[in-house]
């Protein structure tokens, strides 16, 4: 089914050709499968390659003199000691220290960054930035580009036979290949891969070499979806939001200690108050008991039927082979073998046990 | 040859001395895509017309599957408790959810044949 008012992708004709089932995704007609199915197009791509049509997130070029102190002010991120090609996880949080989006920010230049932004809170974060760079010399540019995601542990050779020479390129850095492209080893798959924004004449060309390997195959939403999960990393909207900080969402760990005390981002205070203070819940990994998936909104509660928690994101992980979840649970609770957890769906109790994170080791390139 | 009665809801019965075995479509399970568990129908349990009988989950999401008609469910495939995949690759046969003892068989005039649920689903 169709959304009206839903966005096209640029390759919508690729994606249909390909056999492509479609759905609504944060205003996008978003390919939600291929004729594979979710199962065989997350497993293949933790043994060979997924690509990924993610044009539906937004690229924000930020540039100028005042390109790092503006991040540095948008962003829990010390812009300015950033290495050259580095990139950074990191938030936008409102006055609460709540959190509006998570980012990925890379350095491109002195003055030149690159952000990534999710495309639901695309038109959010572009009015956020362009409201606060009144105060910065520097200009915030949305740049119009496919972007594809090419994950998976053969990205590389793939790559490679598509004359994509992705060099000494380590997990979590980013550059500009060529006039209009922007390539970072990052993803979203808990794999090693490749994100490449470039125009979409580009886009046409390289997604016909890559298709043309066999270890290549499209893979739509719904396994990004369970591939994410099983590598524990967050759906903003889902696992985190403008009522979730980085103290109760775990993500402290993506800002520097010295910013967490002395910082002066947007957030910086309340966030100062909320680790003082301890988070009264915190984001945590669970993992039912048996074959049943517990789904986002599920309640969580202890053996005596006082709520505990919820779960935000869940469903089954076909790499896990079980199914796998993601919620907030009271904070004496969050850790695993604290206490025995039930999540409650359709009137009757699941045992569920809170579980490390990842569920799937993380198969990052760091050199 | 028992004739197989077809639902709006894309659900499959055929009928058997007063008993239905009540299974979804292959366009059903192809719009569902990959399940991974089927919530066992309660046996014993008598059910109107519209009331679901089973959750059916795929990685993404729970469908519920609805009784096509009235009547008591008096088995539920044990198999697929082990293997729920049985619904995608044989929908129409082992894959069957659950069997019900029909408590006015004058309703499945209503139901479509197969010829009508081809044109339903176009």
């Amino acid at each position: 089914m169709t959304e009206h008012s839903a966005q096209n992708l640029p390759l919508q004709d690729i994606h249909i050709a390909a056999g492509a089932k479609f759905g609504p995704f944060a205003g996008w007609n978003m390919p939600l499968t291929y004729p594979a199915g979710v199962m065989k197009e997350h497993l293949h791509t933790r043994e060979h390659v997924g690509l990924f049509d993610i044009s539906h997130m937004k690229l924000f070029l930020v540039e100028g003199i005042g390109a790092a102190s503006l991040l540095a002010k948008a962003c829990p991120l010390d812009a300015a000691s950033m290495a050259m090609r580095q990139s950074k996880l990191t938030f936008f949080l409102n006055d609460d220290a709540g959190i509006l989006d998570d980012l990925i920010v890379t350095r491109l230049g002195d003055d030149r960054f690159m952000v990534v932004a999710n495309a639901g809170n695309a038109a959010a974060d572009e009015a956020h930035l362009r409201e606060l760079a009144r105060h910065y010399t520097v200009t915030v540019q949305a740049l119009d580009r496919v972007f594809i995601a090419i994950q998976g542990p053969e990205a590389v050779d793939v790559l490679a036979k598509a004359g994509i020479d992705t060099g000494d390129l380590v997990f979590m850095n980013g550059f500009e290949p060529k006039e209009g492209w922007f390539m970072s080893r990052s993803g979203y798959t808990g794999e090693d891969g490749f994100e490449i924004g470039l125009p979409e004449a580009d886009a046409r060309k390289l997604v016909q070499k890559l298709l043309a390997d066999e270890r290549a195959q499209w893979v739509g939403l719904a396994a990004r979806d369970s591939l994410r999960l099983e590598a524990g990393l967050c759906l903003h909207g889902n696992d985190i939001d403008a009522t979730t900080n980085p103290v109760s969402a775990a993500l402290l760990w993506a800002i520097p200690k010295d910013l967490r005390e002395t910082g002066t981002f947007i957030g910086a205070n309340a966030l100062r108050a909320a680790i003082n203070a301890g988070a009264a819940e915190k984001r945590v990994g669970l993992k039912p008991e048996g074959r049943q998936p517990v789904r986002a909104g599920a309640p969580l509660v202890d053996a005596d039927g006082n709520t505990v928690g919820r779960v935000t994101s869940g469903g089954f992980g076909p790499s896990a082979a079980h199914p796998v979840a993601m919620g907030y649970v009271k904070s004496d609770l969050a850790k695993p073998g604290a206490g025995k957890l039930y999540a409650e769906v359709r009137g009757s109790r699941i045992p569920v046990d809170v579980a490390p994170l990842p569920f799937i080791q993380h198969r990052y390139f760091k050199g | 040859m028992s004739k197989t009665y077809y639902t709006e809801d894309h659900e499959w019965l055929i009928v058997d001395g007063g008993v239905a075995t009540v299974g979804i479509t292959d366009y059903a399970q192809e719009q569902l895509g990959d399940i991974v568990f089927v919530e066992a129908a309660e046996v014993g349990k008598t059910l109107k017309k519209g009331d679901t009988a089973v959750v059916v989950e795929s990685v993404k999401a729970a469908s519920d599957v609805y009784a096509p008609v009235d009547g008591e469910i008096v088995e539920a495939n044990d198999a697929l408790s082990s293997d729920p995949a049985l619904v995608n690759s044989a929908a129409t046969s082992d894959g069957w959810l659950w069997k019900m003892k029909l408590a006015d068989e004058s309703q499945l005039a209503s139901l479509m044949d197969e010829a009508a649920y081809k044109a339903h689903i176009g």
